[in-house]
């Protein structure tokens, strides 16, 4: 147990500031988006993340979300288990055609007020994937989408950014 | 008869088909056989004690070809025949072999083979996006049929087993899960909280790889092989490469495949740092899951750093790597390998220390020797229930023929030896990375090959950080992809779930399935 404590304390907190070489200041759309959450979300934004037929990469990374340099609920941003309790919808992949119907009744279980953003070049357009016999390409095609995030997969820094951009554009 | 191995398949190509020719290829032999062999065959293997790795079908002229590798002692042999396609019927293997059953409905959902005596001959990747007289991996089905603006709807009466009784109730979890994770559907029995049955159902995230790689370039398939399970880019990029590179019989430069081991020695590390954390984290030690995440971006940092990519997408080239390694790089990676043991060696007797933590791991989630023999387990999970086999020593292949491989084996077979197992390997893997990195040969990076890919064919064979990865490549006579099958080791361990959750509690259900952690992805293809 002291060995544990011990580890505790030399790690410290390393949940950075950012301070990101691209050129939007994420500090800033933090503040800014916190201020949103706060106004519209009852200061929390919850995530219910759907894979609808993603190679598991873009899935790798918005877990990274969770650990402790992004550590994404500092902003009020959790990710939670029931549509239902949702604010946002964040979809991987391009949809597997046996995926269309659970993507579709998890869209129908959320409150009306939602966002939606797809994830990654397969969710945006289909990446690799494309349309097939076995899958329709990006999300767009499927349900309505508010917001997309490039990348393959996107790092955590731009699934962070695009997750508040996205919050951003919706009630600016 | 020109059998040219000494080993137990000249002993088998002799019993089962005395007039047929082995062949002796670059990693695997071959031995063709008649269609009404194909059940003494398994008869065969079965009392040699080998190990069922995969069937796929493939269509040549008006024929299936089947293959079934076999693997004893490090030794693989892939069986093949031919079936026509006017009456594709052929014996099955799963009654011998459990491993044979999913992929044998896999190859009936895609090319329409009829497996005669089948113990549970249901659909398996097929739902409801084609329908049951359509097989998409048949040369006559177009990849884009049917059209995109028929709503596909939910596979709703797939016959799932069934049991009654007073208490007992059915739980079904899926396929959208609770966490960030990819979709699949578990239906368990229950009576109160102890599992009685339980039976997965997969194939949802199933996008149509093997038709997409039809007709493609050798390029875009190693692009598209990297995304087949984006958690193993770089194991599913070097077999593919590999498997390309031993159909026209060419070797990358040395230096090439060093890098390509030290790559995928870094994805074994990424990956079984992430599961440890997020194993403990099931069981409520958030403390493991903060330190291990923690270690695991920073190692995926240094990827991006040195990569630029940080898992390591599209690395791995057709004849060599994309990149070198500076001395600056080579010099980080030491640094951090050094900082990393520190950590390790004190986070890992956190760990072992930590009773009420050992108490939820241990005991939990048992997989028998017995069971991961009889059904094939591969990976850490064969080898944490006493399967001691792993590609990199036991069927080396370039650059692992130079070098010594620690192999932890454990008996225990519960989540317990499964992350102990996962520990060691780190370990092991970090003095690989290092070993490599100090005997980096000075070659090119690139075998620059000119002549075509007509008609051939190749096996590549890796031990990815999940256990054997196994892909069959073929070109057509214009020198594009005829058939691509990659065999995610998930294929041979998923079944384990089914059988190690007997007897555990449903609250327990989690971390048993992050302990053996298959992809869905690289299963549903
Ligand atoms: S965008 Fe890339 S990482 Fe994400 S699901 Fe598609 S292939 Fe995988």
């Amino acid at each position: 147990m002291l060995k544990l404590l011990k580890k505790i304390c030399e790690v410290g907190i390393i949940t950075e500031q950012f301070n990101l070489n691209d050129t939007t200041d994420i500090e800033f759309i933090g503040k800014s988006c916190r201020k949103l959450i706060n106004k519209y979300f009852a200061s929390s934004l919850a995530i219910r993340m759907v894979d609808a037929g993603s190679c598991n990469g873009c899935e790798l990374e918005i877990q990274a979300l969770n650990n402790p340099f992004y550590d994404i609920e500092r902003f009020g941003i959790h990710f939670v288990a029931s549509p239902r309790h949702a604010d946002m919808l964040l979809v991987t992949g391009p949809v597997a055609k046996h995926m269309e119907a659970a993507l579709k009744a998890t869209y129908a279980a959320m409150p009306k007020s939602n966002l939606v953003v797809a994830v990654g070049n397969c969710g945006v357009n289909g990446g690799e994937f494309g349309v097939s016999y076995a899958s329709l390409g990006a999300v767009s095609n499927i349900i309505p989408v508010d917001f997309t995030i490039e990348g393959c997969p996107p790092t955590p820094a731009k699934l962070l950014t695009g997750i508040m951009q996205a919050i951003g554009n919706r009630n600016v | 008869m020109n059998i040219t191995c000494n080993d137990w398949r000249h002993e088998f190509a002799l019993k089962l088909a005395p007039e047929n020719i082995l062949l002796q290829e670059q990693n695997v032999s071959i031995l063709t056989i008649q269609a009404d062999a194909w059940q003494s065959a398994s008869k065969t293997a079965i009392t040699f004690n080998c190990r069922f790795a995969a069937i796929w079908a493939k269509e040549v002229n008006q024929n299936f070809q089947l293959n079934i590798p076999l693997e004893l002692n490090g030794k693989y042999l892939l069986l093949r025949t031919e079936i026509p396609i006017a009456k594709p019927e052929i014996a099955s293997w799963a009654n011998i072999y459990p491993a044979a059953n999913r992929p044998e409905r896999h190859t009936h959902d895609m090319f329409g083979v009829i497996f005669l005596d089948h113990p549970d001959c249901k659909r398996w990747t097929r739902h409801q996006a084609w329908s049951e007289t359509e097989y998409p991996l048949r040369k006559n089905f177009s990849p884009n049929n049917p059209a995109i603006e028929k709503e596909t709807p939910p596979d709703v009466d797939y016959p799932f087993f069934k049991l009654d009784g007073s208490g007992v109730c059915e739980v079904p979890v899926g396929p959208v899960h609770a966490g960030i994770i990819e979709p699949g559907h578990f239906r368990f029995q229950i009576a109160g909280e102890d599992v009685l049955n339980l039976e997965e159902r997969f194939g949802y995230v199933h996008k149509g790889i093997e038709k997409l790689s039809e007709n493609m370039e050798i390029k875009s398939l190693i692009r598209l092989a990297g995304r087949v399970s984006g958690d193993s880019t770089v194991a599913y990029a070097w077999a593919t490469c590999q498997a390309c590179e031993n159909a026209i019989n060419i070797e990358p430069p040395k230096r090439a495949l060093f890098i390509r081991a030290i790559m995928s020695e870094r994805e074994r590390v990424a990956n079984h740092l992430g599961d440890i954390g997020a194993i403990c984290n099931d069981v409520g030690f958030a403390f493991a899951y903060y330190q291990f995440s923690r270690l695991k971006e920073l190692w995926l940092r240094l990827n991006a750093e040195i990569f630029q990519h940080r898992f390591m997408m599209d690395c791995i080239t057709f004849g060599g790597v994309k990149q070198d390694l500076t001395t600056n790089d080579i010099g980080k990676m030491h640094q951090e390998i050094a900082d990393f043991k520190q950590e390790l060696i004190e986070l890992f007797a956190i760990i072992e220390n930590s009773e009420s933590l050992q108490d939820r791991l241990k005991t939990t989630g048992i997989l028998t020797q017995e069971i991961a023999e009889k059904i094939g387990a591969v990976g850490y999970v064969g080898r944490a229930s006493n399967c001691d086999y792993d590609l990199r020593r036991d069927a080396p292949y370039l650059p692992y023929d130079e070098l010594s491989i620690k192999v932890p084996i454990f008996q225990e077979g519960d989540v317990a030896a499964r992350l102990k197992v996962r520990a060691k390997e780190i370990m092991v893997s970090l003095e690989l990375i290092n070993e490599l990195l100090n005997t980096l040969p000075a070659t090119e990076l690139q075998f620059n090959y000119t002549g075509s890919f007509k008609n051939c064919e190749g096996i590549g064979l890796i031990e990815a950080w999940r256990g054997e990865l196994l892909v069959y490549v073929s070109f057509d006579e214009n020198g594009k992809i005829d058939r691509y099958y990659p065999r995610d080791p998930s294929w041979l361990n998923w079944p384990a779930l089914e059988q190690l959750i007997h007897g555990n509690i449903v609250p327990d259900f989690p971390v048993c399935n992050k302990s053996i952690n298959c992809s869905y992805s690289g299963h549903d293809l």
